[in-house]
């Protein structure tokens, strides 16, 4: 390969991944209007009304006012790790975004341990929110970053072996061959929400609290800790950690429909359905996932602190445990393991 | 230079500069930092070496885990920064002769590797049965059929070490108010609620 090959090859990459950012952002900004407009119906108010026709532009404004205030860095703060933290959380959101097929061939990077890449990825999250949380040397963004640390980990395990049992039927680790092993003549009935309809509700609500979303959102729990591990922070700074939190929804909203809702497939499999373009479907179906967490958000309490790792640690770590051994015996017996 | 070598000059010299940052740091939490970015940097090499999975599982298991345990103790700490300068002379012995034997060491893997190849590759070409595997695959074969007594023992043993763990530290407080979520769904409104016809200005006993 040439000089000028690889440079071009570079350029390509920047430019799709900068498309793909500014979708995302877009996206995101309407995600975050939507998840207001339906907490807001739900509790029989407007929401954001007045920026733009209907509150359209709610977000810019939002983004604009972010941006124009004044950062405020405590005195005792540790200044260059306060500062690191929202840039670490925000940009290990976005980072995710590098694999997630968004139709068949289109990511930017089809590695072969994707589901790998994104689990680790979101395992680093947790930094963010501790060094903030520690750098603003504060007792209420201290107490929240503990918190947070502590059950982002506990999600996380179950979160681990959801994972394994949809690898253990697509028999592969790359996101686009999972989509893939979903693609059956059932259309939606062959995806995996139905086979493994239990894990999937255990990756749903470990989703939730691996984000650190209502009814889990003990980390920011404004009514004892005012706002937790994002107390002191101010202006973009703030709007980064806010920006990274919406980043790391909408990537759990991603990976729930690549592993259970067929990613780019269609739910019909016969011919009007199939000519949709398979990014409309990905988006119809993250935008479903993202509906029920703004439900969840509206509707359910705050969990209490115990029973937040009780349910972690003593009901969907042995749920998806024991699910991960009886989904290897089903394959093995039945010979529907994939490769067998 | 290709890219492949731009980036492993790239991920080696971090690597090896926040190696040096984590024993020259003087704040304790900015050493766990540098520790963390010397973890990534790791992973960064093992994808330059084509070991994209041992690279995942780096980062997942120790800077996921082991690492926020570290950072969790360290920030928990109320570290004197006068206490943790001074005895350095004390330890100085010590420490140069730990690290004397880790480099050593190196030495002699580094010159292994160089004066016969065939020796250090040797091992790594039994993984390969076929090209067309991913080396996820290769890993899980190795693991899973090869030595798989080997790693049933390993497993074994790491849960007799969970488990002693869990009963050195385990004690067990009486007068504990424990909240069973099955009792408390079982309740129904006549296990909890009585409804009493009050006489007036008698009262009722409950």
């Amino acid at each position: 390969m040439t000089f000028w090959e690889m440079l071009g090859t570079v350029l390509l990459i920047a430019l799709k991944s900068f498309v793909l950012l500014a979708a995302l952002l877009v996206f995101i900004a309407y995600a975050l209007l939507a998840d207001r407009k339906i907490w807001a119906a739900v509790q029989l108010r407007r929401g954001p009304n007045v920026v733009g026709p209907w509150g359209l532009f709610q977000s810019f404004a939002d983004l604009l006012k972010f941006v124009l205030k004044e950062p405020v860095i405590p005195a005792g703060a540790n200044k260059a790790i306060f500062l690191l933290a929202p840039l670490v959380f925000a940009m290990l959101a976005l980072a995710s975004w590098a694999v997630i097929p968004l139709a068949d061939g289109w990511a930017i990077a089809d590695i072969n341990v994707g589901i790998t890449y994104i689990f680790a990825i979101s395992s680093l999250g947790v930094y963010g929110v501790i060094m903030g949380g520690w750098a603003s040397n504060s007792k209420y963004a201290f107490l929240g970053a503990l918190r947070s640390a502590a059950q982002m980990i506990s999600y996380e395990v179950s979160l681990g072996f959801v994972i394994i049992c949809v690898l253990l039927c697509a028999g592969s680790l790359n996101l686009s061959r999972i989509v893939m092993a979903q693609d059956t003549a059932l259309g939606i009935f062959g995806w995996y929400w139905l086979w493994l309809f239990p894990m999937f509700a255990v990756f749903f609500v470990s989703a939730l609290a691996e984000t650190n979303r209502p009814p889990f959102d003990l980390p920011e729990a404004e009514s004892e800790l005012v706002a937790g591990y994002m107390v002191e922070y101010s202006s973009t700074p703030y709007l980064l950690f806010m920006l990274g939190e919406y980043v790391a929804i909408m990537t759990m909203c991603a990976l729930g429909t690549v592993l259970f809702l067929g990613g780019w497939l269609s739910p019909i499999p016969f011919v009007p359905f199939t000519w949709v373009p398979g990014v409309i479907w990905f988006a119809l179906k993250a935008s479903f996932l993202f509906f029920m967490i703004a439900m969840v958000k509206a509707m359910v309490p705050r969990y209490r602190y115990d029973q937040l790792m009780r349910l972690g640690w003593k009901v969907f770590l042995p749920l998806s445990l024991i699910s991960v051994v009886v989904v290897a015996f089903v394959l093995k017996l039945t010979g529907l393991a994939p490769g067998a | 230079m290709t890219a492949a070598a731009a980036f492993f000059y790239l991920f080696a010299s971090f690597a090896v500069a926040s190696g040096f940052m984590v024993i020259a740091a003087r704040n304790p939490v900015t050493s766990v930092l540098f520790l963390i970015l010397a973890f990534v940097n790791a992973a960064g090499l093992f994808v330059l070496m084509g070991a994209e999975f041992l690279a995942m599982i780096l980062v997942v298991v120790y800077v996921g885990a082991v690492a926020v345990l570290f950072l969790f103790v360290v920030m928990m700490l109320d570290v004197d920064f006068a206490a943790l300068r001074q005895g350095f002379q004390r330890y100085l012995p010590i420490g140069s002769l730990i690290g004397a034997i880790f480099l050593i060491e190196l030495l002699l893997v580094v010159g292994t590797w160089t004066i016969d190849p065939g020796l250090v590759q040797a091992p790594l070409g039994h993984a390969a049965h076929g090209e067309s595997v991913t080396n996820t695959q290769a890993l899980g074969r190795v693991l899973y059929t090869d030595y798989v007594y080997f790693f049933q023992i390993a497993g074994l043993i790491l849960l007799v070490a969970m488990i002693g763990a869990i009963v050195l530290t385990l004690r067990d407080r009486t007068g504990v108010k424990r909240q069973n979520i099955a009792v408390q769904n079982a309740r129904t409104q006549a296990m909890a609620v009585d409804t009493l016809k009050v006489p007036s200005r008698q009262g009722v006993e409950v």
